[in-house]
């Protein structure tokens, strides 16, 4: 090179060129190297990462909901099952003029008009392929109106998804409660995987104490999905290989419900407001659990609309109230043959003296009255006949004997105040009250003392004490097993998808200790008196099985002390309950029922005829006789 | 010669013969094979990448027919002729680029398309080759290494046009202008030292260039360095090519069975991110096989390079060689994640008229330079 003035070299140009040129290509061969080893590292030492990656890409998990278990009664008669329900959807991208079609079907009467805005933004949140529903439960006749007009519907479809339905319709609602949308708390305690792709779930009675056992296992099936999440068949020559695993049916639970019985039972409340519990002693089956008013539970399951809701809970006879369980009244007269049984145990009661009732009973020291109930003046009385006839004056006098705590204790054992520990839940305990617990359940000094009158009411079945049909059928049961006790319940066996049926062994309660065998003879006749020649006769009358039983009347309200209760002038809702509690046949008993109708007025006219009804239901054959199996005792 | 031919076998006779048909119009036979084999990989690629549209095919026969004939056509083109016309090409590019950038500032947004009613036209294409060549051409007559003088006017000279492609804006074509005019430079002997003092430079200037990009320029950057970080914006493209090439494995999914590319997860699978479906569907041997044509067609080229005997030839047709090169790194190495996303295609490959028209249209100036070089005056 030269200083200075520089000329172009073409010699020394070319050999600069050709080392660049060289430099160049290492260059180019030094990069090629770092692609190929990033190359390596991609599909060579991360390919199986990678290949995880792209397979979590392209197949997504739809779940496929199991079909929810039947319920049947003992029978093998369905009670709930599942059955596909109408819904209209629409597919947007596939809808010409979404505006025009969403008139049309308001003009239809489909949809309503004022839901038009809350629907459009519906539709405009999800993706435009996926199926928005517009309008569920559709009936019959809204399908038939909608499918005469369907070509000018394009997009739209009837779509049909499975959902639960009760053919008995209102029967037996407050035993099977009855499945409904998922709501908030209910995602707070299950496990929402087993819950994918499932919109119902079980809201009360054997619907969502046995919710496991019905819901049965979810199965799944993946889907090929492009990166738009829209599911494709096959792209190209890509064809899937996926995997399925079919969703395990729930179980099938049969209930010791008898559907027959049951509707004898509601039949017979018919319009009134109560219950009827009937249990099979031997075992604790729940035969049948009425409450009156009931509602369609098929309400819940398509979906409650508000203004059906509202009609339910502003409804003043509280159809949604499980009167069974949840109902808590006075127990009346229907507690005397237990106050017996507490004074025999005691040893304070001689069965064979003869009282005398003349209509009214006073503590010694005090003037206040206690009036013999409806049944009048009994005259000379002694126990058979007391609880026969319910005199009220022999056990205003017995109870004050015997001491409440006493008798509270005594009683504890048959299930007052305590749950019975059915297989649903929401039952209430009731109250058996004791000056302990007045002590604690009032804040004023006063109202803690426990009087001696309380116990004198206590004996007859009024005051504090509180109890549930269910509960009294219970101590029904008790008494017909002679102190032997199952704890009640209404899934017997569980049923799996090949038919086998699983049973469930009943569970005994704790037997009642120390009542002797003579003692249980002698009330029970009392009992058998009050369904043959006592207060209950005309509802015992023409049985072709022997039935114990006893009447109750639950005050409603007080009678002032000089006034006469007059069930004509008391205001319907002021009236006193009816109860009866019975079984039957009375040497082995198949069958202990009890009965409350409310604001009934006279147990023995109003609870007793049902409680026959629902006992012929169940113990007599078609011919009106004893059925063969009643007959004989197991 | 013809004793030669008549002599061989049949194969080799027709390869001699296409050889001599080739020099006959002025082509370079084994540069052209190259091209070619490249090209039908592509296509067969590309009928896989765009889910198996027959009618992306035909269109991307059609670009590689209308580049053939800009090859070809500029095959015969006299050097000399090329050289001279060089400054006025560059003056018509950047006038374009005015009137683009002016459309773009009056329209208030991204501008690159001149729409001329039959074709529409990218000026930023013309400048690719535009901005070499007229390098090359500045430096034709002046002494090498080039002096300070020299380097201060070819950065001129560069400067404009890719700035004005920056202001469209266009930072990925606008780099690959600068690196084809740097490339020139370079070859042209620039000295080591100033090498080093404008990487540092340049190091400097992108700093102080992040202040001036746009969000989306700046969140390309970003998400270089940290796809996850935007997992379904900027770093999904990333993230699922790297998902698609890694799947793909040493031996691929199989032509069409890449589960990335055919459920549509790989973004612009048929256009910039095509690299990554030959990953998946071929695996590394499919990548290879194509990283080894592309470097027997840089190596060819660059071979070419070294025969011509003048400089405005040395350094235009060595830039030609070594800029495709550049495509097809800076293409492998964004889509496999070595480099940031810019929008670079896979050189002959990607599916896209204009940088089709392009490349090939240098390819044929290239052959130009070669087989005219005895024409040639100093």
């Amino acid at each position: 090179m030269v200083q200075g003035v520089r000329i172009k070299d073409h010699w020394q140009e070319q050999r600069l060129f050709e080392r660049r040129a060289l430099v160049a290509g290492l260059l180019i061969v030094a990069l090629t190297l770092t692609l190929i080893g990033r190359l390596f590292l991609l599909q060579v030492m991360r390919h199986d990462y990678y290949t995880e990656l792209s397979q979590g890409n392209r197949v997504r998990t739809e779940p496929i909901p199991a079909a929810r278990g039947l319920i049947l009664d003992r029978n093998g008669k369905l009670l709930a099952g599942n059955q596909p329900a109408y819904q209209l959807e629409l597919v947007p991208e596939e809808v010409p003029d979404l505006n025009a079609s969403l008139k049309a079907l308001v003009q239809l009467g489909l949809i309503e008009a004022d839901t038009l805005d809350d629907l459009r933004r519906t539709i405009r949140s999800r993706r435009p392929f996926d199926s928005v529903p517009v309008r569920l439960r559709m009936s019959e006749e809204d399908v038939a109106r909608f499918a005469v007009r369907r070509f000018e519907f394009p997009g739209l479809d009837i779509k049909t998804r499975q959902t639960r339905f009760y053919p008995e319709g209102e029967v037996a609602v407050h035993a099977l409660g009855y499945v409904g949308a998922i709501s908030e708390p209910d995602l707070q305690r299950i496990d929402r995987a087993a819950y994918s792709g499932t919109a119902l779930i079980g809201k009360l009675g054997v619907e969502s104490a046995y919710e496991h056992e019905l819901h049965g296992g979810n199965g799944f099936r993946e889907i090929l999905v492009n990166a738009l999440g829209r599911s494709v068949q096959r792209q190209g020559a890509l064809v899937p290989d996926l995997h399925t695993r079919p969703p395990t049916a729930g179980d099938d639970l049969v209930l010791s419900l008898d559907l027959a019985v049951q509707a004898v039972a509601e039949t017979a409340l018919g319009e009134r407001r109560g219950s009827v519990v009937a249990l099979d002693p031997q075992t604790g089956d729940v035969i049948a659990l009425a409450s009156r008013p009931g509602f369609d539970p098929s309400l819940f399951a398509r979906g409650i609309t508000r203004g059906e809701y509202a009609t339910l809970t502003d409804n003043i006879d509280k159809p949604l109230l499980n009167r069974a369980l949840r109902g808590a009244y006075p127990s009346g007269s229907t507690i005397k043959p237990v106050v017996a049984l507490a004074g025999l145990t005691y040893h304070v009661l001689n069965p064979d003296k003869v009282e005398f009732c003349d209509g009214v009973f006073h503590l010694p020291g005090s003037s206040h009255l206690y009036r013999e109930g409806k049944t009048g003046r009994h005259g000379h009385i002694a126990l058979q006949d007391a609880i026969a006839k319910s005199c009220d004056v022999y056990f205003y006098g017995l109870a004050a004997t015997i001491g409440v705590n006493r008798m509270a204790s005594f009683m504890a054992p048959f299930g007052y105040g305590k749950v019975t520990g059915i297989d649903i839940s929401g039952e209430k305990p009731g109250l058996l009250p004791t000056p302990e617990w007045k002590k604690l359940a009032f804040k004023r000094p006063e109202d803690q003392i426990w009087f001696p009158g309380e116990t004198v009411n206590f004996g007859v079945g009024q005051g504090y004490l509180l109890v549930t049909p269910l509960q009294l059928a219970h101590v029904a049961s008790v008494i017909a097993g002679r102190g032997k006790n199952f704890r009640p319940r209404l899934v017997t066996g569980l049923r799996g998808m090949q038919g086998d049926i699983q049973p469930i062994a009943p569970v005994a309660g704790k037997s009642i200790e120390g009542v002797s065998d003579a003692d249980w003879v002698r009330v029970i006749d009392g009992m058998v008196g009050a369904a043959t020649y006592g207060t209950a006769r005309a509802s015992g009358k023409g049985a072709d099985y022997s039935i114990a039983g006893k009447t109750g009347t639950a005050q409603v309200f007080t009678v002032a002390q000089n006034a006469k209760y007059n069930e004509k002038t008391v205001d319907e809702r002021l009236r006193d309950h009816a109860w009866f509690i019975a079984f039957a046949p009375v040497d082995a008993p198949l069958i202990a029922v009890a009965v409350l109708v409310e604001n009934g007025g006279f147990g023995a006219s109003a609870a007793a005829p049902i409680a026959r009804k629902v006992m012929d239901a169940y113990l007599l054959g078609p011919d009106g006789k004893l059925k063969v199996a009643a007959k004989a005792p197991s | 010669m013809y004793e030669e031919v008549t002599s061989g076998s049949r194969t080799r006779r027709t390869l001699t013969g296409t050889a001599h048909m080739a020099a006959a119009l002025k082509l370079d036979g084994a540069l052209i094979i190259g091209l070619a084999l490249v090209a039908v990989y592509g296509l067969v690629v590309l009928y896989s990448a765009s889910g198996q549209s027959l009618p992306t095919i035909i269109r991307a026969g059609v670009h590689l027919g209308m580049g053939a004939v800009a090859m070809l056509v500029l095959a015969q083109v006299n050097p000399n002729l090329l050289r001279r016309s060089s400054p006025w090409l560059y003056l018509f590019g950047v006038i374009l680029l005015l009137v683009v950038d002016g459309i773009g500032y009056i329209g208030k947004g991204a501008q690159r398309w001149l729409d001329l009613g039959v074709v529409r036209f990218q000026p930023s294409e013309l400048m690719k080759l535009a901005v070499p060549m007229m390098c090359a051409w500045f430096l034709h007559d002046r002494p090498l290494p080039p002096t300070m003088g020299t380097l201060l006017g070819l950065a001129a000279l560069v400067f404009v046009p890719v700035g004005l492609v920056v202001l469209q804006p266009d930072l990925g074509t606008a780099a690959l202008i600068a690196i084809a005019g740097s490339l020139v430079i370079v070859m042209a002997g620039l000295r080591m030292r100033i090498i080093a003092g404008l990487a540092a430079i340049g190091a400097a200037g992108g700093w102080f260039g992040w202040a001036f990009m746009h969000d989306y320029q700046k969140k390309r950057v970003l998400t270089f360095f940290d796809p996850s970080t935007d997992r379904l914006g900027a770093g999904y493209h990333i993230i699922q090519s790297q998902i698609a090439i890694g799947s793909g494995g040493v031996f691929g999914k199989g032509w069409m069975h890449g589960s990335q590319a055919q459920l549509q997860f790989l973004p612009e699978r048929s256009t910039d991110f095509i690299f990554a479906v030959i990953g998946e569907e071929f695996g590394l041997l499919g990548l290879a096989l194509l990283l080894l044509l592309y470097a027997f067609v840089v190596a060819r080229a660059l071979y070419l390079a070294m025969q011509t005997q003048d400089t405005f030839a040395r350094l235009l047709a060595s830039s030609l060689a070594l800029t495709f090169f550049v495509y097809v790194f800076i293409n492998a190495g964004m889509v496999s994640g070595l480099l940031p996303v810019v929008g670079v295609p896979l050189p002959l490959v990607s599916y896209g008229g204009s940088s089709m028209v392009t490349l090939l249209a240098g390819f044929g100036i290239l052959m130009a330079l070669y087989s005219h070089r005895k024409l040639m005056g100093s």
